[in-house]
């Protein structure tokens, strides 16, 4: 009897799961009857995407996996301040860069048809070195993080099914399906599926938040079985919680999401202003929908003492306590789909930071629209593929660099922050600040700690200190940037390439 | 084309909405109202009102620290 109840429900979870794919596939196809085949249209969609669409596809590309997931468990292991920390980082911080980094981003793109942050700085700056260095340091960091939504995946897959779908199939079928509409649809077909997600998460929250609040007699109940078993979960501050741990989550992390590829890309493609400024409103909304009952189910799961599940995710745990088993198979397999949403918006952003950035000015400058379309496909696949053998072998090294990859774009933004709004940035400023914060970032991060030391490849490497007075080494290298950049654009002039006007506008005087 | 004094005031306004999202003056407080933490009713609020300004900055003051793109 168990089994067969075992077995209906791996079933239910496996028929949601294909049910998505199949879905996606097919918003794909039809965006792909859409798309011209110019690299334009395939990354920006030709810049015509409406405030819904751009407002959950910006969304459901960057938190998916982690609303559901990384979310609750924190709040579940160190108390719901967490809330407090994404309403600063992404519902305000984030808000004002739409504007300061967003709309100026907006508004110079569509005055020179960029596609991308560093084709965009290649340009205003004269130099094609530091477009490629733009885009190298970015995949840098995106590879290891598309690579661990991968292992996510894969992992999930065969979590769901009771080992049935092994992992290795797991994330090589996701991998196969996102390849195929990616490849396909392009921006479009990508934001159309985000939306979709976006949506269904949203539903698929507030259903399980109704549904376990009544399970266990309302918030009040709730509230008071926390406040019984772990009374310092309620009050602000605390444990993990300290100002200079919150705030350094908040500013580094808000200031990552900006500079990520797939984020960044999105300043491009909004259709109008008007679409901007709507999505600038909703942004908090939408933020105090998703998190606060996403995470507040993670903090009272502590106090109803559900124990942590096997896969380490207490989400699932708490559902599968208080609801029927179709429904929390549905949540599950929604949390897994989102996974893929974040990581098919990766890959056609890391591809088109390969073909623009890197493939046309040092390999090709003179590939068609056409042929650059096609390696941009190519890259889609030859991206994922890479991505996905990555994961198979599970280095640590790549899992580390996955893990920090949000303080590692951080410290692109205050060059490109200051580069948009000081015209006195000089090239040599943006190659000291992105360097320098780089260098500082990368060692300060995957060192061991201060007084400790480890060995690679035979070379003893000594610990660098990582914390600096509880603030975190991606706030502290920002500032290092910042300086870098103000400093060396101070003592040194313009190459006779630059030109200031591309960022400060036409009617500048 | 905005001035100098509402560039100021929106900067202003935007600061005060980020250095308040997280309610310092609660720290270590557990009080509870309505089966919430009270800070994070605080929260509750704070995002509708960022939600607010947001809007009103969209009509009133866009377009400011634009440079050469405002006009």
């Amino acid at each position: 009897m168990v089994g067969v109840i075992l077995q209906s429900a791996v079933s239910i979870q496996i028929g949601i799961v294909v049910a998505y794919l199949l879905l996606a596939l097919g918003v794909g196809l039809v965006a792909y009857r859409l798309t011209d085949r110019t690299a334009e249209d395939y990354y920006l969609a030709s810049r015509t995407l409406g405030t819904v669409v751009l407002l959950f596809t910006t969304f459901a590309t960057l938190l998916s996996a982690f609303t559901f997931f990384a979310g609750p468990n924190i709040a579940y292991g160190n108390g719901p301040e967490w809330i407090l920390v994404m309403g600063l980082m992404d519902g305000v911080i984030f808000g004002v860069l739409w504007y300061v980094v967003g709309y100026k981003q907006w508004l110079v793109g569509k005055a020179h048809g960029y596609v991308t942050l560093g084709e965009m700085l290649g340009d205003r700056f004269g130099s094609s070195l530091l477009r490629g260095l733009v885009a190298a340091v970015s995949l840098f960091w995106l590879f290891p993080y598309v690579m661990l939504q991968q292992v996510g995946a894969g992992g999930a897959l065969s979590a769901l099914t009771e080992g049935a779908v092994p992992y290795w199939a797991g994330a090589g079928l996701i991998t196969a399906f996102m390849i195929v509409y990616v490849v396909l649809s392009g921006m479009r077909g990508v934001a159309w599926t985000d939306t979709l997600q976006g949506l269904f998460m949203l539903t698929m929250v507030w259903a399980a938040f109704v549904w376990v609040l009544s399970a266990v007699g309302g918030i009040g109940p709730a509230t008071d079985a926390l406040a019984s078993s772990n009374p310092e979960f309620l009050s602000l501050g605390g444990g993990l919680y300290s100002p200079q741990w919150m705030l350094s989550q908040a500013i580094g992390i808000a200031f990552g999401v900006a500079m990520f590829p797939q984020v960044n890309q999105r300043f491009f493609v909004a259709d109008s202003e008007k679409v901007l400024k709507r999505t600038m409103a909703l942004w908090p909304i939408v933020v105090l929908l998703l998190f606060v009952p996403a995470f507040m189910l993670g903090a009272w799961a502590a106090g109803l003492g559900v124990p942590m599940p096997e896969s380490g995710n207490i989400l699932p745990g708490l559902l599968a306590e208080y609801t029927p088993t179709w429904f929390a198979a549905l949540v599950v397999a929604g949390a897994m789909a989102a996974m893929m949403s974040s990581s098919d918006s990766m890959l056609l952003s890391g591809s088109s930071y390969f073909t623009r950035d890197l493939y046309r000015p040092f390999v090709n400058a003179d590939a068609s629209d056409r042929r650059e379309d096609l390696i941009a496909r190519i890259g889609v696949a030859v991206f994922a593929t890479l991505a996905f053998l990555a994961s198979l072998y599970n280095p640590p090294s790549l899992f580390v660099i996955g893990d920090t990859a949000f303080g590692g774009f951080a410290q692109l933004a205050p060059p490109v922050i200051v580069a948009l709004y000081w015209s006195r940035t000089t090239r040599w400023g943006m190659f000291a600040g992105i360097l320098g914060s780089q260098l500082f970032y990368t060692v300060t991060t995957f060192t061991p700690p201060a007084g400790e030391t480890t060995t690679v490849l035979g070379i003893v490497v000594p610990g660098v200190i990582e914390t600096f007075g509880g603030w975190s080494s991606s706030v502290v290298g920002m500032a290092v940037g910042l300086v870098l950049v103000v400093g060396v654009s101070l003592v040194t002039d313009a190459a006779v390439a630059e030109r200031p006007s591309v960022l400060a506008g036409p009617t500048d005087d | 084309m905005p001035n100098r004094t509402t560039s100021f005031a929106w900067g202003t306004i935007l600061f005060v909405l980020m250095a308040l999202a997280i309610p310092w003056f609660l720290w270590d407080s557990s009080a509870v109202a309505a089966g919430l933490p009270v800070w994070l009713w605080w929260h509750i609020g704070w995002m509708v009102l960022a939600s607010a300004v947001f809007a009103v900055f969209t009509r009133r003051g866009w377009g400011v620290w634009m440079g050469g793109w405002s006009a």
